[in-house]
């Protein structure tokens, strides 16, 4: 193989890439053609997306772009670098998709970033300030045409004075050429429309200039507009909010919100760093730490058990169609994998049809009409999830333990059988360890799938029965990847990008550190043999 | 247990049978019904008229398609397009990861280069991070791109796409891995001396050898893409774009009992396509699963 290798330092690479030096295998036209155009539209798509990000200016991610732009460039034009041609495709999707994400999760896990802190600052003092608004006393009204573009509303208003401008939500008015009742490719909401659209006008503000202070036009009726003043005042010198009707002060106290002394947050706040604090609170906080002690416990016998469950009743049936002289094992084979090719999202969605307490097949049907609450007992719920993994799971337990049983080799049983071996024997001191060795990788790497077995638990039991004295949107049978995806995305309790996070770093570690041990443990059992 | 001596047949009785192969098949009858019986009767709801989960306890009692025409009739469930749109990522997904993924994997198996142990430990560390563990990332990512590139980012299937491919090297180049080294080398060399440089030897010669190990990589993703929830449910929100795992979730959990029936059809029609690509490519998908194993 060393012909192959791409050492470096060995041929210096040629100064153009089009002479090309006959040492190693020509390129055909074609391949030249095709690499051509490939590099072509790569630059093509590099420098386009370089151009927007320049644009818009956001000079860290252009630098990364130009980086990374002239190394896949050079890959592609060297004749040095062949394994890098290779790799270099999968390994950009793998940086940005897989590693970096995994990276920024550990950087939000160490933020306040969720419902309320999702921004920058200034873009929360705009939002302190365009959420106060109430009407200026005694202030002139507006003319007011609503008009529509492409389904976004604007206001054209002409101003005591005459002047017509317009403008809309986060858009501060601008002069327009008009006579206030109609304007250029924008079309004039009827009074019907208005009506039909009353509460989504009736929400716009429209910013008067640049700086919020001066306040915003809104509208009670859609026909005219006033002028709407912020009750808090920002103070720029001490970094401060004065509510000028009770004179209280709200000030950044570093927790990422103006407070007032009494402990008092306008909302929105801001993303901030705040250390460990998530990871502090899901131990120390009381509605948070009992009910997530609860889920981690129960992410562990869930993943432990289904591996468990499966792989006895795969191994189990492996050994009972192992059987030459039985006839029809292909059918049996067949039939009994059928869970494993239905797709799993469907498989659970369809066991919460069947284990419905009130109509479903096993409580009407099989129990004759009892009410057996299946999904809505904390208890049946994590039983019915086993069952129903165990459904889903031994075919292919059943498939792996049964390829593993014909690698066995015979003689080494015969040879057990002229030592003396009974059946039992057999199994539990040659076939068992030998299948270990074997699966031994596959069940930890079923552990560990089993560890992150979203579909399943959110399909059957939405994570339910819910825990309602938990601080945190949880139920009996979540287990971490629910609890994360319901904290992160939740509609119950709002969202909490950062705990959420820091969940997701609780679980990598915890699965990795299980894995490590695992294939480790695997490797001393190698060694016996 | 499994007795490879060949015993001579006399005249087999009853209990003798029974005792040999006999209770195999009452427990492969019982096996049977337990995994059978829930495919079942989602297929015999689907074929119930009388939509509810209640009305679907009789199993078979009608026979009727009512259903699965209706399910293309709901302005507000697009059934239709949630499928193409489910066969439309999944096949670009499947297809593009199978292209990196061999890529890497005669990177992996045919040079060698500083780092490529590191590489390849690196894949399987990596793959102890699911992605869908970093979803509240990858949502946020995805936000930041739509500022910039509305195109690939929240709500697009390109975005969703691109997503997917992040894990394209992973389980995946390391069961090709394992295969293309099987492949013989004296047939690059052979190929090498004949004239043909890298690019053709990989794509007119490797390629065409590894096809079996293309195939069940390009289904497991395929499949995996299909069932994937998380970042699907997070990434798509309006409907038209969904894919079946996400609609049909949202389907059932608005009005489980009212609309069983319609579930049902939409269920038997989303898994009707991967069983039967399934069952039709046991054979190479079984010799995938087990080669991880076998060293």
């Amino acid at each position: 193989m060393t012909q192959l290798a791409g050492a470096p330092g060995t041929t210096p690479a040629p100064p153009a890439p089009a002479v090309r030096r006959r040492e190693k295998a020509p390129l055909s036209l074609s391949g030249i053609l095709i690499k051509i155009i490939a590099l072509s539209v790569l630059n093509a798509i590099g420098v386009y997306a370089l151009f927007v990000l320049f644009v818009a200016g956001s000079w860290l991610v252009f630098g990364l772009g130009v980086a990374t732009l002239l190394v896949l460039d050079w890959i592609y034009l060297s004749r040095r670098a062949l394994p890098a041609k290779y790799l270099a495709p999968g390994v950009f999707f793998l940086v940005i998709f897989q590693i970096f994400v995994v990276v920024y999760t550990g950087y939000i896990a160490f933020t306040n970033y969720g419902d309320g802190h999702n921004s920058t600052k200034d873009d929360a003092i705009n939002a302190i300030v365009a959420k106060s608004l109430v009407r200026v006393e005694d202030s002139p009204a507006y003319q007011l045409t609503v008009v529509q573009q492409l389904g976004t509303f604007s206001f054209l208003v002409t101003d005591p004075d005459g002047e017509v401008s317009l403008g809309g939500e986060g858009r501060p008015l601008e002069e327009v050429d008009s006579d206030g009742t109609s304007l250029d490719g924008y079309e004039t909401l009827s009074f019907n429309d208005i009506l039909n659209n009353q509460e989504a006008i009736s929400a716009i503000s429209v910013p008067l200039t640049d700086n919020p202070s001066d306040g915003a036009l809104r509208t009670p009726d859609g026909t005219s507009a006033f002028l709407y003043e912020s009750t808090l005042l920002y103070d720029e010198a001490s970094d401060s909010f004065t509510d000028q009707a009770t004179g209280t002060v709200y000030s950044d106290a570093g927790n990422g919100e103006f407070a007032s002394a009494e402990g008092e947050a306008l909302t929105p706040g801001w993303t901030i760093t705040v250390g460990f604090d998530n990871f502090v609170r899901a131990v120390t906080d009381e509605s948070i730490r009992g009910p997530l002690l609860g889920v981690v416990l129960w992410t562990f016998a869930f993943a432990f058990l289904s591996v468990a469950t499966t792989f006895a009743l795969g191994l189990f049936l492996a050994i009972v169609f192992n059987d030459s002289r039985m006839r029809g094992r292909k059918v049996y084979r067949v039939l009994a994998i059928l869970p494993y090719a239905f797709p799993s999202f469907l498989s659970a969605l369809v066991w919460a049809g069947l284990l419905n307490p009130q109509f479903g097949f096993v409580n009407n049907v099989l129990l004759g009409g009892a009410d057996v609450p299946w999904l809505t007992d904390p208890t049946l719920a994590k039983i019915s999830i086993l069952f129903v993994n165990l459904w889903l799971g031994f075919p292919y337990m059943f498939l792996v333990c049964t390829g593993a049983l014909q690698a066995i080799p015979d003689d080494v049983i015969e040879a057990a059988r002229v030592d003396g071996a009974r059946n039992w024997g057999i199994f539990r001191l040659i076939k068992l360890p030998l299948l270990m060795v074997s699966l031994a990788p596959l069940l930890i790497s079923s552990f560990a799938f089993n560890f992150n077995n979203f579909n399943l638990i959110y399909m059957l039991t939405a994570g339910g029965p819910r825990d309602i004295s938990a601080g945190v949107n949880v139920g009996a049978t979540d287990i971490l990847i629910t609890l994360v995806y319901k904290v992160a995305f939740g509609a119950v309790a709002g969202r909490d990008y950062g705990l959420a996070s820091a969940f997701a770093i609780i679980i990598f570690i915890v699965v990795a550190t299980v894995s490590i041990i695992g294939y480790r443990r695997t490797r001393v059992l190698e060694d016996i043999n | 247990m499994s007795t490879p001596t060949v015993v001579r047949k006399r005249k087999p009785t009853l209990a003798k049978w029974f005792r040999a192969t006999g209770w195999r098949h009452l427990v492969g009858i019982a096996v049977v019904i337990f995994a059978a019986f829930p495919l079942l009767y989602v297929l015999s709801s689907s074929l119930n008229p009388n939509g509810t989960l209640v009305g679907s306890n009789d199993l078979f009692a009608t026979v009727d398609f009512e259903n699965y025409i209706a399910l293309f009739q709901r302005p507000q469930q697009p059934y239709a397009a949630w499928f193409l749109n489910t066969l439309l990522i999944g096949g670009i997904s499947a297809l593009c990861t199978v292209f990196l993924g061999a890529l890497a994997a005669y990177a992996f198996s045919r040079m060698r280069f500083t780092g490529r142990r590191v590489g390849l430990l690196t894949l399987l560390l990596v793959q102890m991070f699911p992605q869908l563990l970093a979803v509240v990332a990858i949502f946020l990512l995805l936000n930041g791109i739509s500022d910039i590139f509305p195109a690939i980012g929240l709500d697009t299937q390109i975005g969703l796409i691109l997503v997917y491919l992040g894990g394209a090297l992973g389980v995946n180049t390391y069961l090709m891995y394992g295969f293309f080294n099987t492949v013989p080398a004296s047939i690059d060399e052979a190929a090498k001396i004949d004239g043909a440089g890298h690019a053709r030897i990989f794509f007119t010669i490797i390629l065409r050898l590894v096809a079996p190990i293309l195939a069940v990589v390009g289904l497991l993703s395929f499949i995996g893409t299909t069932s994937e929830f998380v970042i699907a449910s997070i990434v798509l929100t309006d409907p038209a774009k969904q894919t079946l795992a996400v609609g049909l979730f949202q389907f059932v959990s608005d009005e489980t009992s009212k609309n069983w029936s319609l579930f049902a059809a939409g269920a038997v029609m989303a898994a009707i396509p991967v069983m039967a690509l399934f069952l039709f490519l046991q054979k190479y998908i079984v010799s995938g699963l087990t080669a991880g194993s076998v060293k």
